[in-house]
């Protein structure tokens, strides 16, 4: 082959290659204009102060102690609410894993009608159900574990049940699927070995599970971070999320700089977690299988 | 029974009898409150309660005969069917470039259209509101779409990608070696044979759509407020029972897409 040929060649494979991709750009165009365009432009808003001089002023407001309490509460919730998802999910995931596929697969239709119900009319649910004279007040008087109505929603504990139920699916959904994914022979040879049940979990399938596990984990405090809805409904005023002090900012005060900034944190904080568990974990295990 | 052996480590069903009693009652706690919702909103009364003590079609009839819920529900209804008609083409046509290419370029297109999943919402909420006021589009149809669509793209793009997964690429190069252009080898090869999935990324546009509250919080309003906006709205106020009959009939059509999906699934094994 000659050198023209060879020349011509490469051209050929790099106007291919090119032309393969323009089928991609009116996504990528959706995605440039309607989101990366506005958050580079809020960013930008951000540095800028009521006077329209670059400064740091947006996110020196932050160390308010109004929105210390705010990033504080939302830490904590999103720690209750994970730690909660754990605590409800990996039982789940770990027996339907257990059982035979098409029985696996039965159970897991339980897990994923909530994930596509609107997560508002899970919201509305809770708010009946929990409300004084509610379902699980009028159980609970009924067995006579309580003997009052108990203040169950507009609170903290009513934000944490709706938040948990709301994030469940997305722990138990990549967690069983690293689950079934392990191989029956580890265990197999772990019992053959002679290590009793309690061993063969912790030794062998727990480390197998836990780049599910993890990445579950993520997924759930992310959501969190960010969640709106359910804590703005459940929490009835009493509950302040970073969410929620980003629509007052605009909603009720049009202060896009200081929103702008709280949403630029938010960001940097959510990139940060996900950046690290792909570091932890290799790039495609955190979303590929959720 | 109880003394059967449930697992290869030598574990009994009785042993797991907690495992098996705790999984039971976590998976109801997932799907009893949207199904309790159902007959609670055929009560009678303006008090919903579980058993309803009278059954009665108000809350029905008063979201039927209000023209605020109706008109809201003709947006939301707009909104989804041109969200899933705008998001799917674009979704399916990146991710069969996606696929063919393996350059740098197509990498990076790659993450750019899972964004609209990993930014926070409520910041896109807000980064949308403040362009389409310069654009002059919020409360419009037009700016809800929008809005919309780049937040399906994922979702389009993630269920394409693991159709395409079990699909063997090979037969798109037989037909391409067989003198096919990329576009006809598409149409004629690929296309007729990813149909099942096209359909659920469709579906799932749709539910994204209609569901979708924080972005529509920021951009929607006045005489095109969505039906999840003004639900939203009205859950600050009171809860009214009204939202009991949306809710219920939005549960029966989350429920009646996750069974066509699966049963698609199980379809194509």
């Amino acid at each position: 082959m000659t050198a023209v040929n060879t020349l011509e060649l490469s051209r050929d494979t790099r106007r291919e290659r090119v032309r393969l991709l323009l089928p991609s750009g009116p996504g990528f165009a959706v995605v440039l204009l309607l989101l990366i365009l506005p958050v580079g432009w809020l960013f930008l808003l951000s540095l800028v102060d009521g006077a329209g001089h670059l400064s740091l002023v947006n996110y020196e407001r932050l160390l308010q102690p109004l929105y210390i309490r705010t990033f504080i509460s939302t830490l904590e919730i999103s720690a209750i609410v994970t730690g909660a998802c754990v605590l409800l999910g990996f039982p789940v995931a770990y027996l339907l894993s257990q059982l035979p596929p098409w029985l696996g697969s039965l159970g897991m239709i339980f897990v994923l009608i909530p994930f596509w119900t609107s997560v508002l009319v899970r919201t509305y649910a809770w708010l009946v159900l929990l409300q004084r004279r509610g379902l699980v007040n009028n159980l609970l008087l009924q067995i006579g574990l309580i003997t009052e109505p108990l203040q169950l929603v507009y609170n903290m504990t009513g934000t944490i049940i709706g938040m948990t139920h709301v994030l469940l699916p997305f722990l138990i959904l990549p967690l069983y699927s690293s689950m079934r994914a392990i191989n029956g022979d580890y265990m197999r040879a772990a019992a053959n070995c002679g290590a009793g049940p309690t061993k063969a979990f912790w030794g062998i399938f727990m480390p197998l599970c836990t780049p599910g596990l993890t990445s579950g984990v993520i997924l759930v405090f992310v959501l969190c971070m960010g969640f709106y809805v359910t804590p703005s409904l459940l929490g009835g005023g009493k509950v302040s999320m970073w969410s929620m002090q980003i629509e007052s900012n605009i909603a009720l005060y049009s202060n896009w700089g200081a929103a702008s900034a709280l949403g630029v944190l938010l960001l940097v904080v959510t990139l940060l977690l996900l950046w690290g568990v792909r570091r932890l974990l290799g790039a495609d295990r955190v979303y590929g299988d959720a | 029974m109880l003394k059967a052996q449930a697992s290869d480590t030598g574990i009994t069903h009785g042993g797991r009898l907690w495992l098996y009693v705790a999984t039971g009652l976590v998976l109801a706690y997932l799907v009893l409150p949207a199904l309790l919702i159902v007959p609670m909103s055929f009560s009678g009364s303006r008090y919903l309660e579980f058993p309803p003590r009278s059954w009665s079609l108000q809350w029905y009839q008063a979201y039927f005969g209000s023209p605020e819920w109706q008109d809201a529900t003709i947006v939301s209804l707009e909104a989804a069917a041109l969200t899933t008609l705008v998001s799917v083409p674009l979704g399916l046509s990146a991710c069969y470039a996606l696929r063919l290419t393996t350059s740098w370029v197509g990498r990076a297109v790659g993450v750019a259209l899972s964004l609209p999943m990993i930014v926070p919402v409520i910041f896109i909420g807000i980064g949308l509101f403040f362009v389409y006021a310069r654009l002059g589009i919020n409360n419009t149809l037009l700016g809800i779409v929008l809005g919309h669509t780049l937040l399906a793209l994922p979702f389009v793009v993630i269920t394409v990608e693991a159709g395409l997964k079990s699909f063997d690429m090979n037969q798109e190069m037989a037909a391409r070696s067989l003198g096919a252009s990329r576009a006809r080898a598409f149409f004629d090869v690929v296309l007729p044979q990813i149909k099942l999935v096209i359909i659920s990324a469709a579906l799932f546009a749709f539910i994204t759509s209609l569901d979708e509250v924080v972005v529509a919080l920021f951009v929607s309003g006045g005489e095109n407020a969505t039906l999840p906006r003004l639900m939203f709205s009205a859950l600050r106020d009171e809860i009214d029972p009204t939202i009991a009959a949306i809710s219920s009939l939005l549960t029966v059509i989350s429920v009646g897409v996750l069974i066509v999906v699966q049963v698609m699934q199980a379809r194509r094994g």
